[in-house]
């Protein structure tokens, strides 16, 4: 039942591949956090605004990045914009499909951060003479900073392992691109897939340890 | 000089001050004395602007605070206000928390702003603790690096409210030391306090408050001693 026999050596052969693809996985888990970074701020100001046009859409946007499935974000991305005549490179449309939920949930996790900050702190901020701006920029966003940071290091873990569905819209220079392009030419699934989950999960590892060490040297308190 | 004439103030429909009439010049202490909601924070919140008023005026050195003219920040330099809860800033230290206003809203170089700062720190009895952050402070050591903070803008008044309620009953007694060695330093201010023994002490002249009025204020030898309104003795007698 178990005849099945083990080829590493070709799997190992493949890792300078699959690590080059490694770095393309990084490189679209940053960006899509540094795009999502920018565009929770501007969401989270437009929740803020008082505006309500602009909190509808950051609202709704908020909404459907939580509460759809991330494949779908991504698919439409690709799919559901080129029926409108907006083609995006599988690249693209990946990155802007994880930028748009992470945004998503960047934006939540600062307005829980904003609330979690009691109002006093910038009252007494202001009652030393400070305006609003400079109490919320040393006194309330330091702070902030401090709450929202390890929920948004969980989203740059999950940002990585999301860029493993671009497979779905024809990404073939990440990771898993890479791994899936190996295992169609060999039928070594298992092999190719194991490996290429231990680089996922010692990449994922090593964000969160390099996050758990940034956050020992920058919030002392 | 700062001159409250006829201050009204109201939450929704509730009105919380009902007229209140009260100059305190430089140099003196006033006391705040008074039952729960009577008013007493909110009229400190008021002098310093943080509170919009209905109607009347709070004129601070000729400065209309509540005219729409008024710069507010510029203002709040020369007003220090200190609270029940100290609002120590969690993310910086004891030094850092004196320094940052001085650098920030003076603009002073950090240098100017670490000595001001550390000599206030010193004035309070906080020499030790400078580069500790708060969280690994006493709640009277909070709160004299609270009064420090607020000193280190150099204001002209200082503003208290009930500094010593949300403390231990064993740390109330650093924290009004303070308070007494700044009013024997010539500091004007007004204390909001549950302290009677402190208030007879410190104050030229004692306010006692009632559902939003001012119902009396004395020198607090007459105002203890020889209570003219009925409500002042009830309240006396049910603190004593
Ligand atoms: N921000 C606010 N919104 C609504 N009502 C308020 C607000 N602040 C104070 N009040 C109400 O105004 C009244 C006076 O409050 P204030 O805090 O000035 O009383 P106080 O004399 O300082 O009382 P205490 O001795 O309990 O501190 C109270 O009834 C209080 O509930
Ligand atoms: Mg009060």
């Amino acid at each position: 039942m178990f005849s099945y026999t083990f080829h590493w050596n070709q799997a190992f052969r493949a890792l300078p591949q699959m690590l080059d693809g490694a770095l393309v996985t990084l490189e679209i888990a940053l960006l899509s956090m540094a795009i999502g970074l920018a565009l929770a701020i501007a969401l989270t100001v437009f929740r803020l605004s008082g505006n309500r046009v602009l909190s509808g859409v950051a609202t709704a946007w908020v909404e459907v990045a939580r509460n759809t499935p991330a494949l779908f974000q991504i698919y439409m991305a690709h799919f559901g914009l080129g029926n409108f005549g907006i083609h995006l490179s599988p690249f693209t449309a990946l990155l802007a499909g994880i930028a748009f939920n992470n945004a998503g949930y960047l934006a939540e996790n600062f307005r829980g951060a904003l609330k979690a900050i009691p109002e006093t702190q910038a009252r007494a901020g202001r009652s030393l003479g400070m305006s609003s701006l400079q109490a919320f920029r040393y006194i309330v966003l330091p702070q902030m900073l401090r709450v929202a940071f390890l929920p948004a290091t969980n989203q740059m873990v999950w940002a990585i392992l999301m860029t493993s569905l671009g497979v779905t819209v024809g990404m073939s220079s990440d990771l898993a691109g890479v791994t899936q392009e190996l295992n169609a030419r060999s039928f070594r699934t298992f092999e190719f897939f194991a490996l290429a989950a231990v680089i996922y999960y010692l990449i994922a590892k090593a964000v969160t340890l390099a996050a758990r060490l940034l956050a020992a040297r920058m919030f002392r308190y | 000089m700062i001159e409250i004439e006829n201050v009204h103030k109201s939450f929704g429909s509730l009105e919380v001050l009902k007229g209140i009439d009260l100059t305190v010049r430089k140099g003196e202490v006033v006391t705040v004395i008074g039952g729960s909601g009577s008013g007493k924070s909110t009229l400190l919140t008021c002098i310093n602007g943080l509170e919009t008023i209905a109607s009347g005026r709070v004129v601070i050195d000729g400065t209309d605070v509540h005219a729409k003219s008024t710069d507010l920040n510029k203002l709040r330099q020369k007003v220090g206000i200190v609270f029940q809860q100290w609002n120590a800033f969690p993310h910086l230290t004891v030094l850092e928390n004196v320094m940052l206003a001085p650098r920030k809203v003076l603009g002073l170089p950090k240098e100017k702003a670490e000595e001001i700062a550390v000599k206030q720190l010193t004035h309070v009895g906080l020499a030790e603790k400078l580069s500790v952050y708060p969280s690994r402070m006493s709640g009277g050591q909070q709160q004299r690096m609270a009064i420090a903070r607020a000193l280190a803008m150099s204001p002209t008044y200082m503003l208290f409210d009930e500094v010593t309620s949300a403390l231990d009953p064993m740390l109330v007694g650093e924290v009004l030391d303070t308070l007494r060695m700044l009013a024997s330093e010539g500091m004007t201010m007004i204390c909001v306090t549950h302290e009677m023994k402190f208030a007879r002490e410190v104050s030229d002249r004692v306010a006692f408050f009632h559902q939003g009025i001012m119902a009396e204020i004395a020198p607090p030898e007459q105002l203890f001693d020889a209570p003219q309104h009925t409500e002042t003795k009830k309240f006396l007698a049910a603190t004593h």
